[in-house]
């Protein structure tokens, strides 16, 4: 076990530069998650730190030694990657053991070993059995059993889940969080899934474009973003975001949009916000409630619109209805609307939402 | 209802004894394409192997003898009498010795190229535009470096040359068969602590085993085919089948029965090459190692 120290990491493909600048500090036994979009450079950054990449500057330490020149074996990591990676010529008991035998560890001690994470993996059955006899998530247990075999000091994966079905996807990030709160060892994830950077992650570290946008927390992340990437990328649906101005009134800030609708802000989210200003505002589905009247709770603003599309998922239902021209979707109960068309008063919880710099992309408030 | 049921199975079971006899005309019909096609292909083969056998006088004989009367040894026999199988000998030599040396080093060139991308595209380009100049054009310079260096009608000359002959085409090959092995298989073996000449071993090796044994097959053909270089490069001591060959055409006397022998020996380590491969190529050996 240990902790892992990234140093404004920088890589290039030829002209590309993949990774930007990076820094991060990853303490003892932590569940961290890597995510973002597409190409934003994860897995580059994840196999330079199992030394299958090299990097153009920076420094990476795990424990307290720098490992820049240290070649993957000497490094001590398991990695689990996208494809599996399994050796299809061997049979399960084997490709589990294959680090093993690397390491040279007694024959003995190989077998104890290799039963003990079949075991914790339920997959003891397929042992003499070769990788394309195995179903996606078998074999996805057996990389996950290859890396847990060995005592690496880190644990990285590469979306180990994403070539699985969305039941099995589930059920998996279920085993993984369980099997880091039973090994208790630092574990790098990567994933483009939020919703996996949000179950299963102590800290998410959201990349963009080979550059941390920002890390922290899933909850607080997922509170207090700070920019409109972070605030859409994080929350599935993801945040409404409506072009609007603020405006002075009576002494309190609107939040006006371009077809004479107007929000108020609450008193105590007004200071910094000057009248007149362009803003982005943004909200998340489930802070649009139908307005059942007669709530006191301050922060809560009503607008009345027309709903023009319905979703029914079960527990809730996703209504979409257009302001400013720009179509909003909120989540409410199940009943609260029942067809398309439906005119319906509709709570803005005002102390969740974000307001944003369209110039910069910044949260403002 | 009854009625339904009664009279359906009746209709089913026209209708199915239609289609299975149309079927088995079909595969009938199958059957005979298949077996003129390969008549046609096997013929020449079966006629080389006839000749082998066949008395001087059947050889030439109008109408063709089709089955020669008593299967004559004579040929094999003079072959052996004369000593020309030790040619069969030099070109198993030369042939296997360079196939061994370009399998190994090409091996490792195009493993290089494939991962480290040595010398980027316009290498690996470079290489194979080696193997594509006629030999032709190339063997009288080499025989005057030979001469000069003393290695003519040696076996380290043709093996040399052999070897250097095929290294393009190993080098092309395999860079193919190792670029289509999932980088992660190697990367997890690197992670799992294992050195790069091992992961060859135990990873690029096995992967590209239906590939290794493909390209080596033909690289000893090429090297078994070879006629100009032999010919030009040897003299008597390390004369290779195929130049022997041309010598059992005399200008008093063709020795028919040596030579239809010698077509039939020639033939054998290529035909058990071919057949050996082909129990390697496994389609299929990679499946399993991604999804899908
Ligand atoms: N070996 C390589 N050679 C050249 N460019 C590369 C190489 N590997 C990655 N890149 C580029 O570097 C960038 C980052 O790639 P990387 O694989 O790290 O993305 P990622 O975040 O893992 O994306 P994904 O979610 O699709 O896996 C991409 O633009 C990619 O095209
Ligand atoms: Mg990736």
């Amino acid at each position: 076990m240990a902790r892992v120290r990234l140093n404004n990491i920088e890589k290039f493909y030829g002209e590309l530069h993949a990774v930007r600048g990076i820094s991060l500090d990853i303490p003892e036994g932590e569940f961290t998650v890597i995510v973002g979009p597409s190409g934003c450079g994860k897995s580059t950054l994840l196999r330079a730190l199992a030394g299958l990449e090299e990097i153009d500057a920076g420094t990476i330490e795990i424990g307290d030694e720098v490992v820049n020149d240290m070649a993957p074996r000497d490094r001590n990591i398991a990695m689990v990657f996208q494809n599996y990676a399994l050796y299809p010529y061997m049979n399960v008991y084997d490709n589990i053991a294959f680090g093993l035998r690397a390491r040279k560890f007694p024959s003995n001690e190989i077998e104890t070993r290799v039963h003990q994470a079949a075991d914790m993996l339920g997959i003891t059955d397929q042992l003499d059995r070769l990788p394309r006899q195995l179903s996606g998530g078998q074999r996805q247990r057996v990389a996950i059993g290859r890396a847990i075999v060995r005592d690496a000091r880190v644990f990285l994966f590469d979306e180990p889940l994403s070539n699985l079905d969305a039941k099995l996807r589930e059920e998996m990030r279920v085993e993984i969080k369980r099997l880091h709160q039973d090994l208790g060892k630092t574990m790098v994830y990567v994933t483009h899934d939020q919703i996996e950077a949000m179950t299963l992650a102590d800290r998410i570290v959201l990349l963009r474009n080979g550059k941390i946008e920002q890390e922290g927390a899933p909850l607080d992340m997922f509170e207090r973003p700070v920019s409109r990437f972070v605030a859409g990328f994080l929350g599935s649906p993801s945040m409404n975001f409506i072009p609007a101005r603020l405006a002075a009134e009576n002494g309190q800030i609107n939040v006006a949009f371009s077809d004479g609708l107007s929000l108020p802000m609450p008193s105590d989210r007004v200071s910094g916000l000057e009248p007149g200003r362009e803003v982005v505002f943004g909200v998340r589905t489930e802070h649009i409630t139908r307005d059942r009247g007669a709530n006191g709770r301050a922060g809560l603003a009503s607008l009345r619109v027309k709903i023009d599309l319905i979703q029914p998922t079960g527990t809730r239902t996703y209504a979409t209805f257009q302001l400013a021209g720009e179509p909003v979707m909120a989540e409410l109960e199940a009943h609260d609307v029942e067809r398309p068309g439906e005119q319906l008063s509709l709570f803005f919880d005002m102390n969740r939402i974000v307001l944003i710099d369209p110039e910069t992309d910044l949260v403002i408030q | 209802m009854t009625a339904v049921s009664v009279q359906q199975p009746l209709g089913v079971a026209s209708s199915k004894g239609w289609w299975a006899r149309k079927a088995n005309r079909r595969l009938v019909v199958r059957y005979i394409v298949a077996t003129i096609v390969t008549i046609i292909f096997l013929f020449p083969v079966y006629w080389l192997f006839i000749m082998a056998f066949k008395t001087p006088e059947e050889v030439f004989a109008s109408p063709p003898v089709w089955l020669p009367s008593d299967f004559s040894l004579d040929g094999f026999v003079e072959l052996f009498r004369d000593g020309d199988v030790n040619t069969v000998m030099n070109s198993l030599i030369t042939a296997g010795t360079s196939t061994v040396f370009a399998m190994f080093f090409g091996t490792i060139a195009a493993y290089s190229l494939a991962r480290f991308k040595t010398g980027g595209d316009n290498l690996a380009i470079w290489i194979i535009s080696q193997r594509m100049i006629p030999p032709i054009t190339i063997v009288f310079p080499l025989f005057l470096m030979y001469a000069l260096l003393g290695w003519i009608d040696s076996f380290h000359g043709l093996i040399l040359l052999y070897t250097a002959f095929n290294l393009p085409y190993v080098i092309w090959m395999m860079r193919g068969y190792i670029e289509d092995i999932p980088i992660e298989l190697e990367h997890s073996a690197l992670v799992d602590g294992w050195t790069r000449w091992q992961v060859l071993w135990r990873v690029v090796f096995p992967m590209a085993r239906a590939g290794l044994f493909a390209t080596a097959v033909f690289t000893f053909i090429f090297a078994w085919n070879d006629f100009i270089f032999a010919l030009i490069l040897s003299r008597t001591e390390v004369t290779t089948f195929p130049v022997q060959m041309t010598r059992f055409f005399g200008h008093q006397q063709t020795f028919w029965g040596k030579i239809g022998a010698m077509s039939v020996i020639g033939t054998l380590p290529i035909f058990f090459a071919v057949a050996a491969m082909q129990r390697f190529i496994v389609r299929g050996i990679s499946m399993g190692a991604v999804k899908g």
